[in-house]
């Protein structure tokens, strides 16, 4: 089909492997992502608080800064689980509010222009468009959550010398399993709102409403039933239980980590049967 | 000949609904115009074949590929292109094409040449750039059948193609349509309830009701096949010549202006008919065999008995 002959023809070259086409959404949708200033603004912004961090992490190994210091109480100079709790807690604000902006876009934009079908005759099934829609969310994510936590607990290692790395290893598979499970989360939620309301502005204000009725909720009911367990619906508040068991801490919220899981995989398991209603090439109404 | 679609007594239901029932045959044709009124299942049958619905019973092959346990293996040979408005907003007309070339397993580079090369073979080299939400109905038409062909399918399922098009801007696409059924590189499954789109563009027609095959044929071969009627228009002493004719055993009738309309048997040639004109001193200014139109043939089918089916293939 070359532009001076324009006729027909078919192509015959060589083709991509069918596992890796889910990629291609990322590639493009990261492009369009990077391409506003405001989203890239607050992109470098997410960093902020690791360089913070990584600074605290070198200056508590500084033997100059301690020696200034000395007046400090040693368990404030200490770099241990609680640090890492801390540096996940920031970044998972940072990481909700990313996909705040970005995962309501993501669905919608194709629905709304019936652009559905137009992937979904190609080889690409409606898993492989779900997994690359949340490629996007995860490859956006993921440098700010899991991979800042590895960066700053290798420092740690590093400058803590003798074994440290190995004897608080729960830390690293902590901070790995509980960004995971935060990523996992938002991304379904925000591509499942996304996809039901198809429509950006009302997806990004549910999923702002999902996390702040959680929060006002979980309070009310607690107050109500004098039970800390119902504040599950908090998901902030169970994902915090979870971490806080990853890393090997005391959670002080009161809910039980079965609970915490049960609103995590809830909220994850509506989230994909809702995918799975609405991300159809067409709806049929019988 | 691999046929290009075969299908094995298909039903597809949607709760109590039976959309196509029992649908079988095997099509071999190079561009197969898919007729019907709305509602008959036409826009369900490609669905089908790509996938999006799962036969309830049955099943269904492209070009030797199981529409049930090979979606990805007949995917990747469709090109398809919508009914409906269908794009990707944000997007310019070249990058999208790009994109929808390398959803189909085209590498990137190759992705992007094609979709320049698809872009300026519909005659959108000029706006390809030119964000696909700013394009005029024509124009987004021309973009859908682009993406059908960036990846250079061998099949095409076309839905509609020329809907709310202006006369030029039909013109062109059934051009197109046409130039690319020619090149013999694809096979084109073309649904319309344009009965003059499918007369333009296919030398077959699958025409269906209710869900059912009413009927399949190749349209040059139905139009000999009833080459019965015969019109004519003559000079001199009418009556005299329709005694005769009639005295052959054919059917006569007299129509509008005065032409004559007969049905001639299958012993009579139509040479004799001379022989009567000329016995009568008549002159006969006009004769013309009358084909039957696509027209006539989809009544027919639609006037098909309820439940009778006919057997696709030929």
């Amino acid at each position: 089909m070359a532009v001076y002959e324009r006729i027909y023809k078919r192509y015959l070259g060589a083709s991509t492997p069918r596992w890796s086409r889910f990629l291609i959404l990322p590639r493009y949708t990261l492009r369009d992502v990077f391409s506003s200033k405001p989203l890239l603004g607050f992109y470098v912004i997410c960093f902020v608080c690791p360089a913070l961090f990584a600074t605290g992490i070198y200056l508590s190994h500084n033997v100059a800064f301690l020696e200034i210091f000395s007046g400090f109480p040693q368990e404030m100079l200490k770099i241990d689980g609680k640090e890492f709790r801390l540096f996940m807690g920031f970044q998972a604000l940072g990481a909700y509010l990313l996909a705040l902006f970005v995962g309501p876009g993501l669905v919608s934009r194709d629905l709304a222009n019936n652009g559905l079908p137009l992937y979904l005759s190609r080889p690409m099934s409606r898993w492989e468009y779900v997994l690359g829609k949340i490629s996007v969310l995860a490859l956006l994510l993921s440098p700010m959550t899991w991979v800042s936590g590895w960066l700053l607990y290798a420092l740690q290692g590093n400058l803590a010398g003798g074994g440290w790395l190995m004897e608080n290893l729960e830390i690293a598979v902590g901070i790995f399993i509980g960004s995971w499970v935060w990523i996992l989360t938002v991304s379904l939620l925000s591509l499942a709102l996304s996809a039901w309301v198809k429509w950006r502005a009302v997806a990004t204000f549910l999923m702002l409403m999902i996390f702040v009725g959680g929060i006002f909720f979980g309070a009310l009911s607690e107050s109500l039933f004098g039970v800390a367990w119902v504040k599950m619906i908090d998901l902030r508040l169970s994902m915090g239980t979870l971490w806080d068991h990853l890393l090997g801490l005391q959670p002080d919220s009161g809910i039980p980590l079965t609970a915490a899981w049960l609103a995590i995989l809830g909220t994850s398991a509506l989230s994909l049967f809702l995918l799975n209603r609405k991300i159809r090439a067409y709806e049929v109404v019988s | 000949m691999l046929p290009v679609i075969e299908l094995d007594s298909l039903w597809v239901r949607f709760g109590r609904v039976a959309a196509l029932r029992g649908l079988k045959g095997s099509f071999k044709g190079r561009a197969i115009g898919l007729l019907g009124p709305n509602g008959a299942g036409k826009t369900t049958l490609i669905h089908t074949l790509l996938g999006f619905h799962r036969p309830s019973e049955g099943g269904g092959r492209l070009l030797g590929h199981d529409i049930r346990s090979q979606k990805a293996e007949v995917r990747s040979l469709v090109g398809y292109m919508p009914e409906r408005d269908s794009f990707i907003a944000g997007m310019s007309a070249v990058r999208f094409i790009r994109m929808m070339a390398e959803v189909s397993g085209v590498p990137p580079a190759q992705a992007l040449e094609r979709a320049h090369e698809a872009l300026y073979y519909v005659g959108l080299g000029e706006a390809r750039y030119r964000p696909l939400e700013s394009y005029s109905l024509g124009m987004k038409q021309l973009a859908k059948l682009a993406q059908a062909l960036v990846h250079g399918p061998r099949v095409l399922f076309l839905d509609e193609p020329t809907n709310g098009l202006d006369p030029p801007a039909r013109e062109r696409m059934i051009r197109l349509i046409r130039e690319i059924r020619d090149t013999d590189e694809v096979n084109i499954l073309l649904s319309s309830h344009l009965l003059r789109d499918v007369e333009e563009c296919c030398e077959e027609v699958l025409i269906l009701k209710d869900g059912q095959i009413a009927q399949y044929c190749n349209l040059e071969e139905e139009r000999r096949a009833n080459r019965k009627f015969l019109e004519l228009e003559v000079k001199g002493d009418q009556e005299g010549f329709l005694g005769g004719v009639r005295g052959l055993g054919c059917e006569c009738a007299v129509g509008a202006k005065r032409r004559i309309k007969v049905i001639l048997p299958p012993e009579v040639a139509v040479r004799e008919l001379f022989g009567v004109a000329a016995s009568h001193q008549v002159q006969i200014r006009h004769l013309d065999y009358k084909k039957d139109s696509l027209q006539d043939i989809f009544l027919k089918a639609m006037e098909r008995g309820e439940g009778e089916q006919a057997n696709g293939g030929l």
